[in-house]
C-alpha cells in the first residue's frame, strides 16, 4: 500500500504541472482575447502562393 | 421573390449598405452611395482583397464623412507617445478603431500586409477594438500606417487621452484568474484527498490519515496566502477607518478555518476544514470575476482630453507646423481646417467662422463670428480654414475650465451598496453570537467552548451571502448590456434602483440629432419640390438644410434674384418661378405658425407648409409621462428656449425646465437638486453636460453611436434603447429586491448551519456539504430570477 505515497506524489506533481502550463499561457497574454481567435480560424487561405511566401517573409522579419 | 431581392440590392451602397442617391457612383458593375465608398472599393480590388465582401453583406461603414489629418503623426515627439515599441528597424502600435464590427474587418485588417508589404504583422483584438500593428519603419512611416488605415475605411481614433495604454497595464484580471487557476487547483486535489476520511477509515489506515491531513494543510497554504489575500487587506484597511464591510466576516472565517485546520491536523484530533476552506475562496473569487467581467470595453473616464485633437496645426514664420495640444501657448497663432476642433479660447484673425457648438453648449444653430471675436473652446468649424490666436491656454478655458471644478478633483463618495449595509449588521450578530456560544460552554469544557467558537464563525462565514449581490447584478448587467445600455460597474444598478429625480438635457438627449424629419401638409408634385429644395440649399439656416437633406434631390435649378432674412425666410426664382418659403409673418399669411415651420409660396400660390417633426426621440412622450408617475422630472438645456412650448407638455411642472444654461449652472443646479435629499440621474450627452453627468448621482450619457465620443459617466445608453428607460429603472429595482430575497435564503442557510455549531456539533462533512449546497443555491436562484423579472420587463 505505500505505493499510494508514491502515487499520489506523481499526481499531485503532474496536476502542478498544468497549473504551471496555465500561468505560462496567462502570462503571455492568452486570456487577454478569447473572442477573435475563434473567428480568424474561420477565414479561407486563398490564393496560396501569395500568402505563403509573403507570410515566410514576415516571419523572418519579425524575429525581434 | 426573386425580383424583389434583386431590386433590394441594387438601391444600397455595394460598399456601406446606404440608400443610393439619384446618381450613384459605379465602379465595375459594383454601384456605390460616395467617392468614399467607390475609393475603398477600388483599392481592396487592387490590392486582391475583394473577399472582404464575400464574408458579409455590406460589411463597410459610411464613407460621407471627412477624413481627417495626420500630418502631426510625423512629430517624434508625438509618435513616441503612441507606439508601443519601437527599434531601427520595426515598430509596434496598437490603434482604437471603432468601426470594427464584424468578421470582414478582421479579415482585411489583418491583411493590411497585401496592401502594403512593408506592414508585416497586423492582429486585431475584436471587442476591444483594436489592432496591433507591426511595420518596418525604415519603409513606411507612422503617419502612412493610420492613412493607409484612413484609406480603407478604418480611420483609426486618436486621443491625448489614450485609454490602450492603460488597458495594458492593467493586469488586475490576469491577476484574478490566477487567484482563482490556484483556488481551483487547491480545490480540486483537497476535495479528492479529503473523501477518504469521509468515507471512514480503516484503523489500519490511519497512517494515510495523517499524510492526507498535511498535504491538505499544504495546499491550504497558498489559497490563505495568496488566492485569499486581497479579503485580508480590504478587511483590514476597513477595520482601520471603522468600517464593517463584508470582507471582515469573510477574513476572519477563512483565518479561523485555517488555524483550527491546522490545530486539527497538527495534533491529529482531527481532519479539519481545509476542503470548505478551498472551496469557499474559490467560489468567492468566481464571484468577483462575475462583478468585473466586462462586456464591451467601453471607457467611461473620458474628459475633453478625448475630445480635443492630440495635435494642432500652428503657423509660424508662415509654415504650418504641427504642435502637440500640451505644449500649445497663450499667443500662438494657429489654423483650423474645416471640420475641426478649437482646441482653446482664441481670437479670430481671418477667415469664415461658422462653429457648431452643438456638443458644447447644447446651442442646436451653428454660430458665426467676425473678425476679432473670441471663440471658446470646443466649437467645431464649418466653413473653410481660419485663424486664430491663442488667448487662454487648453487647460484655462471657458470649457475646460468646468474640470478644475471640485467635482472632478477627489474621489467621488462610492455608491452605497445594500451589500455594505447589511454586512455591518451581519458582522456584529456573528461575532456576538460566537462569542456567546463560547461563553456557555467555557465553564463545563474548554475544548467545547473553543470548538463551538469557531464553529460558528466557520459555518456563518458569510459565502452565500457575499455571492449573492455579484451574480445577481452581473445577470442584470448582462442582460442590460443586451439592452444596449452599458454600465461602468455592477454597483450602479443598485443606484439605479435608488434614483427619484431625473434630469434630462435637450439638445441630443432628448432630441435624435440626426432624424429630423418633415411632414408635408398641402399638395405639390416632383417639380414644385425641385424648386423648394433648389432654393432651399441656398440659404445656410438648419431648418433650409435639413429640409434639403430631407427632401435629398439633386440640384437642378439655378436660383435667381436670391434674397433671405435671417430667421423668417428666403424668395428666389428657379428655373423662371418666384418661390417664396418662410414663417407665416414672413410670407403675409394668416395663420398662427406653431413650432418650426416652413410655409410655400409658388407664383403667389399657396401650396402648404412642412412642419419639422420627430425631432423628439422615439418614444419620448410616453417616457416622460411614464417617468413623470414615479420620479420628479427636470430640463437643462443650453439652447434658447425656442422649444419651451413644445417641451411643457411633456414636463409636469413648467419651473423646472431650464434654458441656456451654461455647464457651470448645470453642476450647480444639480448640486442643489442634491441639498434637498434627491437623488438625481441625469441624462445628458455633450461635453456642456459633463460636469452634471459627474455630480449627479448617476450620469448617464445618450450617444447614437456608442464608439462616439460621451463624457465621463457611469454608463452609456444607446439611443436606439433611450425608450426603454423606464423599464430598465423597473429591471433595477427588481434586481434589488432579487438580492433582498437572496440574502433571506442564504441567512436561512446559515441559520441551519448555526444551529448544529453553537451546540458544538459541527462535523467538518457538515460544513463541506452546506457551504458549496448554499453557494450554488444562490448562484441558480439569482440568476434565474433576474432572467425572470427581465422578460416579466420585456427586456429579453
Amino acid at each position: 500500500m505505500n505505493m499510494i505515497y508514491m502515487l499520489i506524489g506523481f499526481s499531485i506533481l503532474l496536476a502542478l504541472l498544468f497549473l504551471l502550463a496555465f500561468f505560462w499561457a496567462s502570462k503571455s497574454g492568452q486570456h487577454d482575447d478569447l473572442f477573435t481567435p475563434g473567428i480568424r480560424i474561420l477565414f479561407e487561405e486563398e490564393d496560396h502562393q501569395e500568402t505563403s511566401n509573403e507570410e515566410k517573409s514576415d516571419e523572418d522579419h519579425l524575429g525581434r | 421573390m426573386k425580383e424583389t431581392n434583386s431590386l433590394k440590392v441594387e438601391t444600397h451602397c455595394f460598399h456601406c449598405g446606404d440608400n443610393l442617391p439619384e446618381t450613384a457612383y459605379f465602379a465595375e458593375d459594383k454601384q456605390f452611395c460616395c467617392l468614399g465608398c467607390k475609393g475603398v472599393y477600388q483599392i481592396l480590388s487592387d490590392h486582391h482583397l475583394s473577399s472582404y465582401y464575400l464574408y458579409n453583406d455590406v460589411p463597410g461603414s459610411s464613407q460621407q464623412k471627412k477624413a481627417q489629418h495626420f500630418n502631426y503623426l510625423d512629430e517624434p515627439g508625438i509618435a513616441a507617445e503612441l507606439v508601443d515599441y519601437t527599434d531601427p528597424k520595426v515598430t509596434v502600435i496598437t490603434l482604437f478603431i471603432p468601426v470594427i464590427h464584424c468578421s470582414s474587418c478582421i479579415w482585411l485588417l489583418e491583411h493590411l500586409y497585401k496592401i502594403n508589404p512593408a506592414i508585416s504583422q497586423s492582429r486585431v483584438d475584436f471587442l476591444k477594438k483594436q489592432v496591433s500593428i507591426t511595420f518596418k519603419n525604415q519603409e513606411i512611416s507612422l503617419r502612412q500606417v493610420v492613412e493607409t488605415l484612413s484609406a480603407i475605411g478604418y480611420e483609426p481614433l486618436i486621443s491625448l487621452q489614450d485609454m490602450i495604454k492603460k488597458q495594458r497595464t492593467d493586469h488586475s484580471e490576469r491577476n484574478l484568474f490566477t487567484k482563482i487557476a490556484v483556488a481551483g487547483f487547491c480545490f480540486g486535489n483537497v476535495m479528492l484527498l479529503s473523501f477518504p476520511d469521509y468515507f471512514g477509515l480503516n484503523s489500519f489506515e490511519q497512517d494515510f490519515k495523517n499524510f492526507f491531513g498535511w498535504i491538505n494543510l499544504a495546499f491550504a497554504i497558498p489559497v490563505l496566502l495568496y488566492s485569499a489575500r486581497d479579503y485580508f487587506i480590504s478587511a483590514w484597511t476597513n477595520l482601520k477607518n471603522g468600517v464593517l464591510n463584508l470582507d471582515f466576516p469573510l477574513a476572519l472565517g477563512i483565518a479561523v478555518m485555517f488555524l483550527r485546520s491546522a490545530y486539527e491536523i497538527i495534533t491529529q484530533t482531527g481532519a479539519g476544514f481545509v476542503d470548505t476552506l478551498c472551496s469557499l475562496v474559490f467560489f468567492l473569487l468566481i464571484g468577483k470575476w462575475m462583478q468585473k467581467r466586462t462586456y464591451h470595453y467601453l471607457s467611461f473616464e473620458r474628459d475633453f482630453r478625448s475630445y480635443f485633437p492630440v495635435a494642432v496645426t500652428q503657423l509660424k514664420d508662415g509654415k504650418e507646423k504641427p504642435l502637440p495640444l500640451n505644449e500649445l501657448k497663450t499667443g500662438n497663432r494657429i489654423l483650423i481646417r474645416s471640420n475641426e476642433i478649437i482646441p482653446a479660447d482664441a481670437i479670430l484673425l481671418k477667415g469664415e467662422a461658422k462653429l457648431d457648438f452643438s456638443f458644447v453648449t447644447g446651442e442646436s444653430l451653428p454660430v458665426e463670428k467676425v473678425l476679432g471675436e473670441i471663440v471658446y473652446a470646443g466649437g467645431r468649424q464649418l466653413n473653410g480654414a481660419i485663424e486664430l490666436e491663442v488667448v487662454k491656454p487648453v487647460s484655462q478655458s471657458y470649457l475646460t475650465k468646468l474640470w478644475n471644478n471640485e467635482a472632478f478633483c477627489g474621489q467621488r463618495d462610492p455608491i452605497k451598496t445594500f451589500s455594505d449595509t447589511a454586512s455591518r449588521y451581519f458582522s456584529i450578530v456573528l461575532v456576538a453570537i460566537a462569542l456567546a456560544a463560547g461563553l456557555y460552554w467555557i465553564s463545563t469544557d474548554i475544548n467545547k467552548a473553543v470548538a463551538s467558537f469557531t464553529a460558528v464563525l466557520i459555518i456563518a462565514c458569510p459565502c452565500a451571502l457575499a455571492l449573492s449581490s455579484p451574480f445577481t447584478l452581473a445577470a442584470v448587467l448582462s442582460i442590460f448590456d443586451k439592452n444596449k445600455f452599458y454600465l461602468k460597474n455592477t454597483a450602479v444598478i443598485e443606484e439605479l434602483a435608488r434614483i427619484d429625480t431625473i434630469v434630462f438635457d435637450k439638445t441630443g438627449t432628448i432630441t435624435n440629432p440626426d432624424a429630423a424629419g418633415f411632414d408635408f401638409s398641402g399638395k405639390m408634385d416632383k417639380y414644385e419640390r425641385q424648386l423648394v429644395c433648389d432654393l432651399a440649399r441656398n440659404s445656410g439656416h438648419p431648418l433650409s438644410r435639413e429640409l434639403v437633406k430631407w427632401l435629398n434631390l439633386r440640384p437642378q435649378f439655378l436660383v435667381e434674384q436670391y434674397k433671405e432674412k435671417v430667421g423668417r425666410g428666403i424668395s428666389g426664382c428657379v428655373d423662371g418661378h418666384e418661390v417664396k418659403l418662410g414663417s407665416a409673418a414672413h410670407l403675409g399669411l394668416n395663420t398662427q405658425d406653431q413650432g418650426s415651420v416652413v410655409h410655400i409660396l409658388i407664383e403667389h400660390h399657396y401650396c402648404g407648409y412642412f412642419r419639422s417633426s420627430q425631432r423628439w426621440r422615439e418614444g419620448f412622450k410616453q417616457l416622460a409621462l411614464k417617468l413623470g408617475q414615479q420620479s420628479d422630472l427636470h430640463l437643462l438645456s443650453g439652447d434658447q428656449d425656442h422649444d419651451r412650448k413644445l417641451l411643457t407638455p411633456f414636463f409636469p411642472r413648467t419651473q423646472q425646465l431650464h434654458f441656456q444654461q451654461s455647464p457651470q449652472q448645470k453642476l450647480d443646479y444639480i448640486l442643489q437638486l442634491q441639498q434637498t435629499g434627491a437623488k438625481v440621474m441625469m441624462l445628458g450627452d455633450g461635453l456642456n453636460d459633463a460636469g452634471a453627468l459627474k455630480q449627479s448621482n448617476l450620469g448617464i450619457a445618450v450617444t447614437d453611436d456608442i464608439n462616439n465620443f460621451s463624457p465621463g459617466c457611469d454608463a452609456i445608453l444607446d439611443g436606439a434603447a433611450f425608450k426603454k428607460i423606464p423599464q430598465l429603472i423597473k429591471q433595477a429595482k427588481d434586481a434589488v429586491k432579487v438580492i433582498h430575497m437572496s440574502f433571506v435564503i442564504s441567512l436561512l442557510y446559515n441559520a441551519a448551519g448555526l444551529f448544529f455549531a453553537v451546540q458544538g456539533l459541527l462535523s467538518p462533512l457538515m460544513a463541506a456539504i452546506l457551504m458549496p449546497l448554499s453557494t450554488i443555491t444562490i448562484i441558480l436562484f439569482t440568476s434565474l430570477t433576474a432572467r425572470f423579472y427581465a422578460r416579466k420587463n420585456h427586456l429579453l
